[in-house]
């Protein structure tokens, strides 16, 4: 049994957990992140990379502009190049519902400062001639952009060590409870940690955690569905998706087209194994030869899938705990978690450290199940694989 | 899956494994489905050549030959043979086809599927290999068995597989140029493994005669060969320098095939449900399976996709599997014949322990391997970048995390070349042994599909 002793305790080393640390330990907090495996593993590590801000539920663009302002400093931050690129984002309508989606979106968005235009097909053919000719409307929005997720939690976990953040891997937190003012933590490996204030950003299992401390939220878990072709000549600079999100699709400067679609497959938490599934997969490959009609005769070389937490609003838990004093939550992401993570770091340091922040995050509270929630069926059904939500 | 009557039962791979398993279940009154990524059957083993090449190679004039084509030749009419037909992925009890690369709406339903799925070459990369002009062994034998062509006028067989010297053979049967045979192996090492290759006695007088038959025809053999390295003038192979013992040699050449034994394809058989497990003969990771083949539900395995074992041991593994899958859909079977064929099949498999001692995998050869050689030919990743980023690994040192940070492993033929080398390269960076960092793991589809055509007509 190894005993240690830290300020702020942070489960889970993904993208949440690296990012806050990064941030605290640059204010001078003392932090240790205790990882299950290595930082990064899940879905931190095979998510799309998409850093897209058009779209989100509009409460969250505060934290999403922050954080986009952060990536663009990614590269001086981290002292290397994650690959995070402004490639702009369109958002095509194939059909009347989803043109006035985007029009109504685009004039609720300028009240939070995002600024997108709507482009009539004529302009969309002379910009971006490669989009089929069945878009009757896009959302363009300039200042959202994509990454390369695997490089990034390596290269915070390689600033993290130069800022002394302690990073234990390849331990399983098994029980977290409080004691005394602080808090203390177990691990199946044999640690025990104890520490003044405790961070929950474990991801698809940050329910379980949530749950030690008798909160618990209907919190599911899905894979998204993701694929990539060989390299090809490079010709797409926006990242593009329909509206409805039935499938997304950019290219890297490389040359590969990376590909992703709802609905979202199921994924296994417990095995820790998730895959495309072959039915998805043909329906995915169709999908992009509808929209982007060049890419018929291009190779998919292989198709990838992760474990992420998803809640039945789709909304993430942000904020702090509603039971349990110096306990913090930032989890269940929704599969849009990856842009915002920089932004949330910031957030929640100030939040830990300061008591307040300056970007809003009431909408994201744990306590919003305690009333009743009013789900949309409709929106899940489209966003989900039957038999995936388990709310 | 559009069956009259009886179990759906899917055959992946018609080399002499899956005709073996075919043959069963055709005689117990069945139609299975064989599909077959080549367009002829026979696998890599028993290759059809081109028939309008007019071809007369000797090896098509072996009695095992002969007698595995008549088989299917008696089979094809009573069962679903797709041929140039891919199985991209298997999940949910069924498999993903794509037909000339060009994917299936569909998947295909099944009861029962047995995989074999053969295997590729083993290669251990030396400086040099990605010049123009060297192939792997297989490489080699394709061109040879499908289009009658030599890779070159004087060529190497480099590296340690009693491949190597039935290739050279082949090759010297059809009227090759000059052929050299460089093994990694030393020669005191054969001999000490005789009594084990023994335990199939066929296989060690096929390799005595096959070695004398050489030798007579002039060719030169070296054995414990060590620090090879390919040279090269515009691009292209120019000669071989390497150690013979302590001896220091070169040799001009235009062509290197090279080849350290075999490497089964186990992607599939993973996709399906079976687990994997090392196996320090073999030096890489091999399905889990009973002494019939079974793997997982309904799941059975049989050929050098799930031991390396050979053509011969392929078939009776073939046949062994089919009749398993039999005995557990209730039908009756012929419990000595099971047993006279796992017996021989046995036989096969403990001989391969004895060729792998023969024909050693060089694994003590990858630390010395220099940084700039690269490694994955696909994304162009070096040793030296693999070998850097696994050795700042703390904690986890999986393979597949040094895949994610360098790319090697991920590129179109998803480290079929590269993954056993990069997990050696990998391994001896950390002073690890290669068990420890696993093995790449697969993901759909197996081999790359295209996108289709739209289905949208214009608005």
């Amino acid at each position: 049994m190894t005993s240690r002793r830290t300020e702020i305790a942070i489960i889970g080393g993904g993208a949440m957990g690296a990012w806050t640390a990064f941030h605290l330990a640059r204010r001078g907090a003392r932090v240790m992140i205790v990882e299950r495996s290595f930082p990064g593993a899940q879905a931190s590590g095979v998510n799309y990379g998409s850093m897209r801000i058009q779209g989100r539920f509009l409460p969250q663009l505060p934290l999403s502009l922050r954080a986009q302002r952060i990536w663009e400093e990614s590269e001086r931050l981290l002292g290397t190049d994650v690959e995070f690129r402004r490639t702009g984002h369109l958002h095509v309508a194939v059909d009347a519902a989803q043109q006035a989606k985007i029009e109504r979106y685009a004039a609720d968005a300028l009240a939070y400062g995002l600024g997108v235009e709507i482009l009539a097909p004529a302009a969309i053919r002379r910009r971006w001639p490669w989009i089929a000719p069945h878009a009757i409307a896009a959302s363009w929005s300039a200042i959202d952009g994509a990454v390369n997720p695997r490089l990034v939690v390596p290269a915070l976990a390689a600033r993290l060590a130069a800022l002394d953040v302690a990073v234990l891997q390849g331990r399983r937190v098994t029980g977290a409870e409080r004691l005394g003012a602080g808090f203390r933590l177990e691990t199946a490996e044999g640690d025990v940690i104890e520490a003044d204030m405790l961070v929950n950003t474990g991801g698809a299992w940050g329910a379980d955690v949530a749950a030690w401390f008798a909160e618990p939220v209907p919190m599911f878990v899905a894979g998204p569905s993701e694929m990539v072709t060989e390299p090809l000549p490079y010709f797409m600079q926006p990242t593009l998706q329909i509206v409805d999100g039935s499938i997304v699709i950019r290219q890297v400067e490389r040359g590969n087209v990376i590909i992703a679609g709802h609905p979202r497959g199921p994924a296994d938490a417990l095995k820790m194994r998730a895959r495309m599934p072959g039915a998805k997969t043909l329906t995915n490959l169709q999908r992009v030869a509808d929209i982007i009609p060049c890419l018929s005769g291009a190779s998919i070389i292989r198709s990838w899938s992760g474990i992420e937490g998803y809640m039945p609003d789709m909304i993430p838990i942000i904020g702090p705990s509603a039971t349990t004093p110096g306990l913090w939550h930032a989890f269940a992401f929704s599969g849009h978690g990856m842009q915002l993570c920089p932004g949330l770091g910031a957030v929640l340091s100030e939040l830990i450290l300061d008591g307040r922040s300056e970007t809003p995050v009431g909408a994201f509270a744990i306590d919003r199940f305690r009333q009743t929630q009013t789900v949309d069926e409709d929106y899940l059904r489209q966003e989900f694989d039957a038999g995936v939500v388990k709310a | 899956m559009s069956h009259m009557d009886g179990p759906g039962i899917v055959i992946v791979g018609a080399g002499p494994a899956g005709i073996g398993a075919a043959d069963v279940l055709v005689r117990a009154g069945l139609r299975p489905v064989l599909i077959d990524e080549g367009r002829r059957p026979g696998g890599q083993g028993y290759r059809k050549s081109d028939p309008t090449l007019g071809l007369s190679l000797g090896y098509a004039r072996a009695a095992n030959y002969k007698r595995i084509h008549a088989v299917f030749t008696a089979l094809e009419t009573q069962i679903d043979y797709r041929p140039e037909t891919l199985v991209w992925s298997v999940d949910g009890r069924a498999a993903y086809l794509a037909e000339r690369g060009a994917v299936v709406d569909a998947g295909l339903s099944y009861d029962r599927l047995i995989l074999a799925t053969g295997a590729t070459d083993k290669i251990a990369p030396v400086p040099g290999w990605t010049l123009t002009g060297v192939y792997t062994l297989g490489g080699a034998q394709v061109i040879l068995k499908d289009q009658g062509c030599s890779i070159g006028r004087k060529v190497v067989f480099y590296g340690s597989s009693p491949l190597l010297y039935l290739a050279a053979a082949q090759y010297i049967e059809a009227g090759a140029g000059k052929v050299t045979i460089l093994d990694t192996t030393p020669f005191a090492r054969k001999a000490a493994a005789s009594l084990k290759i023994a335990r199939a006695p066929s296989v060690l007088c096929n390799g005595v005669a096959l070695l004398a038959g050489l030798k007579a025809r002039g060719v030169t053999i070296v054995s414990g060969v060590s620090g090879l390295r390919i040279d090269g003038e515009d691009g292209r192979v120019a000669g071989v320098s390497f150690q013979a013992g302590r001896r220091p040699m070169r040799l001009d050449c235009d062509a290197v095939a090279i080849g350290h034994g075999l490497r089964a394809e186990t992607q599939l058989a993973e996709l399906a449900g079976a687990e994997l497990a090392y196996d320090a003969t073999f030096d890489q990771w091999l399905p889990r399976t009973d002494a019939d083949g079974r793997a997982a539900d309904g799941l059975y395995l049989a050929g050098d996709g799930a031991r390396i074992g050979g053509a011969a041991a392929a078939e009776l593994a073939g046949r062994v599997a089919a009749m398993a899958c039999l005995a557990d859909l209730g039908r009756s079977i012929d419990k000595a014949e099971l047993i006279r064929l796992r017996t021989r099949r046995d036989a096969y498999h403990a001989s391969q322990e004895g060729l792998a001692q023969a024909f050693a995998w060089p694994r003590h050869a990858f630390a010395d391997l220099p940084d700039e050689t690269v490694l994955c030919r696909c994304e162009n990743v070096t040793a030296g970048a693999v070998r850097a980023v696994a050795r700042s690994l703390e904690g986890v040192s999986d393979i597949n995390r040094v895949k994610a940070l360098t790319r090697c492993g991920m590129g179109r033929c998803q480290a079929r070349m590269c993954g056993l080398a990069a997990v050696e390269v990998a391994a001896a960076a950390r002073q690890e042994a290669a068990e420890a960092l696993t093995y790449y793991r697969p993901q759909p589809p197996v081999k790359p599909i295209f996108i289709p055509e739209p289905a949208l007509s214009e608005v």
